[in-house]
């Protein structure tokens, strides 16, 4: 297929817009909060702010997984059966390794 | 849960949009490429988080090896991070060119997207290279096993995606994916973003919260 023939191709009501009904520009408005939002990280861990550092960090680090999650890869927007896939394999390595490093007092 | 419900006919046209008329479905009315995908993102969450534990369980065990906070660049480590990042928007902006039917443009941000993961890649191989210079083998001690593992199979996965990336992009520009091209370039985005998560995690965990 030729480019020109695949220009044919566009539906002009779509070109502005993803399929999930979001412009592009709502992307990269999502991408330059992450950007800003590693930046914080990296301030953090170059900053003094004694007991926020670890939460402060972890939280920023759930922020930026939950974002890109839920709009980068459309969880968002997409059934409720690949976000069930996808959220019990994460919350079940969470707690099976939470279990196994609590085991080796990783924690104390 | 009203993806799984019956689909009217708005949905039918919704679900046309999404250029996926003619997928395989499941029984739940679902794309079975997209759920064995989702699936497998899932158990990849299990095979990262055992090597991220590991690692955490480890990164004291420095022996007569270097420290984590003697070798670790940071300044260094946040360009790739935001570099990986990047790729993530340009591969989303990929996956919405195709659902347009926008050949080119999909083509053109598949190809920048590889450019970035192979620039993340690079980054880690030059990373890997200044550890070892600096006396950080991969027997050197247990904390230097566990993060060459940890970054080692993340980097796999990254240049995985780039060739995944370039193979989608060769058979758009030769018109031979079978099937619907937007779901196939959403699929190989998903994996992308899986591994972008997955940095996102390692990132601060290994590298920014000192052991």
């Amino acid at each position: 297929m030729t480019t020109t023939e695949t220009h044919e191709h566009i539906d002009p009501d779509y070109t502005a817009y993803s399929h999930d009904g979001h412009p592009d520009g709502f992307y990269v408005k999502i991408a330059i909060i992450l950007a800003v939002i590693t930046g914080l990280e990296v301030a953090l861990s170059y900053a003094d702010v004694g007991a926020l550092f670890l939460p402060a960090l972890l939280i920023l680090m759930a922020i930026k997984f939950v974002m890109v999650a839920l709009f980068f890869m459309h969880l968002k927007f997409d059934s409720a059966w690949f976000n069930m896939a996808f959220w019990t394999g994460l919350l079940l390595a969470i707690a099976v390794y939470f279990v196994a490093m609590a085991t080796f007092h990783f924690f104390s | 849960m009203a993806d799984v419900a019956i689909p009217t006919d708005a949905s039918h046209d919704a679900h046309d949009a999404h250029g996926g008329g003619h997928e395989h479905h499941s029984s739940l009315g679902l794309s079975n490429n997209k759920l064995a995908m989702w699936l497998f993102l899932g158990s990849e969450c299990l095979l990262f988080g055992g090597l991220i534990s590991t690692y955490m369980l480890y990164r004291g065990r420095v022996a007569d090896g270097p420290a984590p906070d003697q070798v670790y660049d940071i300044p260094f480590t946040s360009v790739s991070s935001f570099v990986l990042l990047m790729s993530s928007l340009t591969m989303v902006l990929a996956v919405t060119s195709a659902a347009r039917h926008d050949d080119r443009n999909t083509k053109l941000w598949l190809t920048i997207t590889a450019l970035l993961g192979a620039t993340f890649v690079g980054g880690q191989v030059y990373e890997f290279t200044a550890f070892y210079r600096e006396g950080m083998g991969f027997t050197t001690s247990l904390f230097s096993s566990s993060f060459f593992t940890l970054t080692g199979f993340h980097g796999v996965h990254v240049t995985v995606g780039i060739i995944m990336l370039m193979a989608v992009r060769a058979m758009i520009a030769r018109n031979k994916i079978p099937g619907e091209k937007d779901e196939v370039v959403e699929l190989v985005g998903l994996y992308w973003h899986f591994v972008d998560v997955v940095w996102i995690v390692i990132f601060t965990l290994v590298y920014l919260i000192p052991a």
